[in-house]
């Protein structure tokens, strides 16, 4: 299921692209303590799941690579592209600005259909042709359960849909190299296909997240205390048997749930997973 | 001293992004304040309180705040040069969303709410590209698309704006308008400032008082349904 990019793939990418690494350089935590790390190092492809209690700074750690911080926000944190503090298109132009967030919030503002929604975006990204937006609804339609249909209101979708069709945007028509994504679990959609998906368009992505899956799915792992990183943890395939088990438990709880929606009652006995 | 006017719509932000701008340059540069309001207005108690910095208040009353603006700046102007203010920061009221405060030898900020919908900016004119700086708040609370396209639709109205997005109760991404108060110029002669823009009308049978419907009980600027356009006839 993983996908493995060797280094020379990734160097290719790196020489058609602009982006080759993302540099996060230390601040300190609440209480004003120095990060122990050196620097943290992300490459097209790679995936990091940020973790730790609520309130130990998992969302503020995404926020400063979202705004390049440059020593300017609370946590002290300087974020650098390609090894330099980035140009100032890549911050400001978000037709160059290689992020995309999908924030915890899956409210839509915009009272209009999917299909001109993402036209709009498509315009406003200075895009040509139409095929892309039927592109990123059949994309998202992947990510959902609960099927999109190009003239669905954006403010009639789900929670769920709603998050589908940023995740395929941020994808296609945003294009970005990089994708924050906060709390991917709580919409209710197919976190291994996204993850999966992610993959195959050698996107690096940054979970921030309590879900035992996307943690283990994750390459690394970023622990959060008191604002600052504490610990950065490489699995290397050490977690890989209890990664095979959380699977095969995530596979047996999403069947239970679609029965439980679908109205069954759940009688069986001795069930293994 | 450096002049700097905030312009923007109700509640889009504009005394959050005040509060950064003094808590930025706080200990660095003396900043006093002037809001200019319609009826009632608390921004500069609550600014004095927190940075104990000069603040006072002026109510439009009937009249329309820009109207007041340019009535008082002058008075205003040297008032805060009397106290040897280094930035001076005037807040208006944006009500009808014709407003357009800003004057020459002065940093024209407006504020935008990226949660107004995304064809407001289209819906404001002078307020927005008389400016020199866009500040569109609250895009922590919408979506990456609806960001690019609130931009997308501001610099349709400004092309050559500069635009700063943030979430101004954090102050996020706000560097860039530190930069442009640093680079801004000080006022060099107020005797000579200028209102940028030429407000609407004002001077009607409406704003004197006559409250009778139907604009064959007016003359002055009238305008009927039919066959009127945007521009307006004298009758």
């Amino acid at each position: 299921m993983a996908i493995y990019f060797h280094p020379w793939f990734l160097l290719l990418v790196m020489s058609s692209g602009a982006i080759s690494e993302i540099t996060i350089l230390p601040g300190h935590d609440k209480h004003g303590n120095p990060e122990s790390f050196d620097r943290i190092v992300i490459r097209p492809g790679d995936t990091l799941s940020i973790v730790g209690p609520t309130g130990s700074g998992k969302t503020a750690f995404i926020n400063d690579i979202e705004v390049f911080a440059c020593n300017d926000t609370s946590t002290g944190r300087t974020v650098l592209v390609n090894g330099e503090i980035p140009a100032e298109e890549f911050i400001r132009d978000p037709s160059k600005k290689p992020i995309a967030l999908i924030t915890q919030n899956t409210k839509c503002l915009a009272d209009m259909s999917v299909e001109a929604f993402l036209a709009m975006h498509v315009r406003a990204r200075k895009m040509s042709g139409s095929a892309i937006v039927a592109e990123t609804i059949d994309l998202a339609n992947q990510f959902t359960g609960e099927q999109i249909h190009p003239g669905c209101r954006i403010t009639a979708l789900s929670g769920g849909q709603t998050r589908s069709l940023m995740v395929a945007d941020a994808i296609l028509i945003s294009n970005a190299p990089l994708i924050l994504l906060d709390e991917v679990e709580n919409a209710g959609i197919f976190r291994e296909k996204v993850i999966e998906v992610l993959k195959e368009h050698c996107k690096s992505v940054i979970f921030v997240t309590h879900d035992p899956l996307v943690s283990l799915l994750s390459d690394r792992r970023l622990v959060m205390r008191h604002g600052g990183v504490e610990k950065i943890l490489e699995p290397d395939g050490r977690e890989f048997h209890i990664r095979e088990m959380v699977a095969r438990m995530d596979l047996t709880l999403c069947r239970f749930r679609e029965r439980i929606r679908a109205g069954e009652l759940l009688t069986e006995k001795g069930f293994t997973v | 001293m450096k002049l700097i006017i905030i312009a923007g719509p109700p509640s889009a932000g504009k005394t959050a992004v005040t509060r950064q701008i003094i808590r930025h340059f706080l200990g660095k540069k003396k900043c006093a304040f002037l809001k200019i309001d319609v009826v009632r207005a608390f921004e500069d108690e609550e600014l004095r309180e927190e940075f104990h910095i000069p603040a006072r208040k002026i109510y439009s009353g009937d009249l329309c705040p820009d109207h007041t603006g340019v009535m008082v700046l002058k008075d205003a102007i040297a008032w805060a040069e009397g106290l040897g203010t280094d930035i001076f920061i005037v807040e208006s009221a944006g009500l009808c969303l014709r407003c357009s405060p800003y004057v020459t030898q002065s940093l024209g900020i407006v504020v935008l709410s990226a949660v107004s919908g995304m064809n407001s900016p289209l819906k404001m004119g002078p307020m927005i590209s008389l400016a020199d700086v866009a500040v569109i708040t609250k895009t922590d609370l919408v979506s990456q698309s609806e960001k690019e396209v609130f931009r997308e639709k501001t610099k349709e109205v400004a092309p050559a704006i500069d635009i700063i997005e943030t979430n101004a109760i954090q102050g996020t991404g706000l560097r860039f308008l530190m930069r442009a108060i640093d680079q801004q110029a000080e006022i060099t002669d107020p005797a000579t400032i200028l209102l940028r823009g030429i407000p609407p009308l004002g001077v009607c049978t409406i704003c004197v008082g006559k409250r009778e419907i139907g604009w064959q009980n007016h003359f002055g600027v009238v305008r009927k349904l039919d066959g009127a356009d945007d521009i307006f006839r004298g009758d």
